[in-house]
């Protein structure tokens, strides 16, 4: 039973749960018409914090195709923050007005702070700094069910900032409750996997290299993330390792042919526009799942579905 | 040699590592309390060589998990009528409140009042434990 629980990261939500969230997605893609209304009257508020165009626009999107509506804003300078309110007295009032709540925030474990101070409504963390992203993992997880057609044995290949990138943390930590899955792990030296990250891992089940191209080969799923400008202190840092990793078509005639190239988006340039054409390139079809996942996720909460 | 009269009633803290004792009596703040409170240190020992002693004459109940902290070796012995009525057994706790602090500068917790912060243990060998808010990793040491 979702109605009513907070989805703070995706350990909240056991696989049973989460399987039955991408169940009611598949219903919601074949059969868009039967939820036009399911959350009517209803209504979504969607607090950014933090600049996120695609991330908002598809919570938006998921609520306004299920005939709910939708408040917000997505420039704290515009909210009661700016006169000093505390992010807990903003959520308490804005439970009175909307029936489930959707907040991205710069500071780690703040979606988890206001769902202690609104256990009535349900919170949705669309983004806690580098912390956890659940939704994109939902979006990532209903991806490779549809493309690869199994959650088990595979191996994934996870390509870029693998320190400050929490939608790899979330899908990482995700893919290794599922069977028999098995990671290797790319990235310069200064941005590798966690430790924290890596000790919640099967002993064996990664590898960690510098080295995409010998990577290529051996992965069902190639993850390529983007070195996140936002998160270095030091510019130069930044710029030093942002095009570290590109990938382009002639790394991919390396790879399997059932292959699949995924990617949070937005993309800078650690994907060449030229590998968009081949049809192992998922990542923009990984968006329209992630619509359709948000509107299923929300259906559940509000115990609509 | 020091003596000090036998407790009619309260708790008696044993075994502690030399040189912890006085950091038990800070964390169990035992500087608040109105009641008899007699720490010794550096008392010969057989097992240990030396140890510190904490006797504390009160009927209060105090939070000793700081205790599987500090040294989860200790004894606690709690006197009642001038005999051990009760013994506690003092493990490494696997949740904490409000002892320790998160140290990790992009934690929600560095900015707001959040009150009191529930850690978990992670790893019981090294005393790690993560802050319920960012799952970042402290220690009790740390702290």
């Amino acid at each position: 039973m979702l109605k009513g629980r907070h989805l703070i990261e995706p350990g909240d939500f056991s696989l049973e749960e989460l399987d039955s969230i991408f169940a009611l997605g598949d219903h919601m893609i074949e059969k868009q018409e039967d939820y036009l209304e399911v959350a009517k009257g209803k209504l979504l508020a969607t607090l950014f914090y933090e600049p996120s165009t695609r991330t908002r626009f598809s919570f938006e999107s998921a609520m306004l195709r299920l005939g709910g509506q939708i408040i917000g804003f997505d420039n704290p300078a515009n909210s009661s923050v700016a006169k000093g309110e505390t992010i807990s007295d903003t959520l308490r009032v804005v439970s009175c007005y909307a029936d489930i709540a959707v907040i991205r925030h710069p500071r780690e474990g703040t979606a988890h702070l206001v769902s202690k101070a609104v256990p009535n409504m349900p919170i949705i963390n669309a983004g806690d700094g580098g912390h956890e992203h659940p939704t994109q993992t939902l979006t990532d997880l209903m991806t490779i069910r549809h493309e690869k057609e199994d959650l088990n044995n595979l191996v994934i290949g996870v390509c870029g900032d693998l320190l400050f990138g929490r939608t790899i943390h979330s899908l990482v930590k995700t893919l290794n409750r599922y069977k028999n899955n098995r990671f290797i792990f790319i990235s310069p030296r200064e941005l590798k996997m966690p430790d924290q990250i890596k000790r919640q891992l099967r002993p064996g089940s990664f590898i960690e290299t510098d080295n995409l191209d010998d990577a290529m080969h051996k992965v069902d799923i190639l993850y390529m993330s983007r070195v996140q400008r936002e998160r270095f202190v030091n510019e130069e840092e930044y710029l030093r390792l942002k095009d570290v990793y590109i990938l382009t078509n002639k790394k991919m005639k390396n790879a399997k042919k059932d292959m699949i190239v995924m990617h949070p988006l937005p993309r800078v340039n650690e994907i060449a526009t030229e590998v968009d054409a081949d049809s192992r390139a998922v990542y923009f079809k990984q968006a329209r799942y992630g619509m359709f996942v948000r509107m299923a996720l929300i259906s559940k909460l509000l115990g609509v579905d | 040699m020091i003596n000090v009269s036998k407790l009619k009633e309260g708790i008696i803290i044993d075994h502690i590592e030399a040189g912890h004792g006085f950091e038990i009596y800070k964390e169990l703040h035992l500087n608040d309390i109105e009641d008899v409170v007699v720490l010794l240190k550096n008392i010969p020992s057989k097992k240990m060589i030396k140890k510190d002693l904490i006797k504390i004459e009160t009927n209060l109940q105090l939070d000793m998990t700081v205790l599987g902290l500090i040294d989860p070796n200790v004894t606690v012995n709690f006197v009642k009528d001038g005999e051990v009525s009760n013994k506690l057994n003092i493990t490494l706790p696997e949740k904490v409140t409000g002892i320790m602090k998160c140290r990790n500068p992009r934690c929600i917790s560095q900015y707001e009042d959040v009150g009191d912060i529930d850690f978990y243990l992670v790893d019981p060998n090294k005393k790690i434990y993560k802050c319920e808010y960012c799952d970042s990793y402290t220690t009790f040491i740390e702290r």
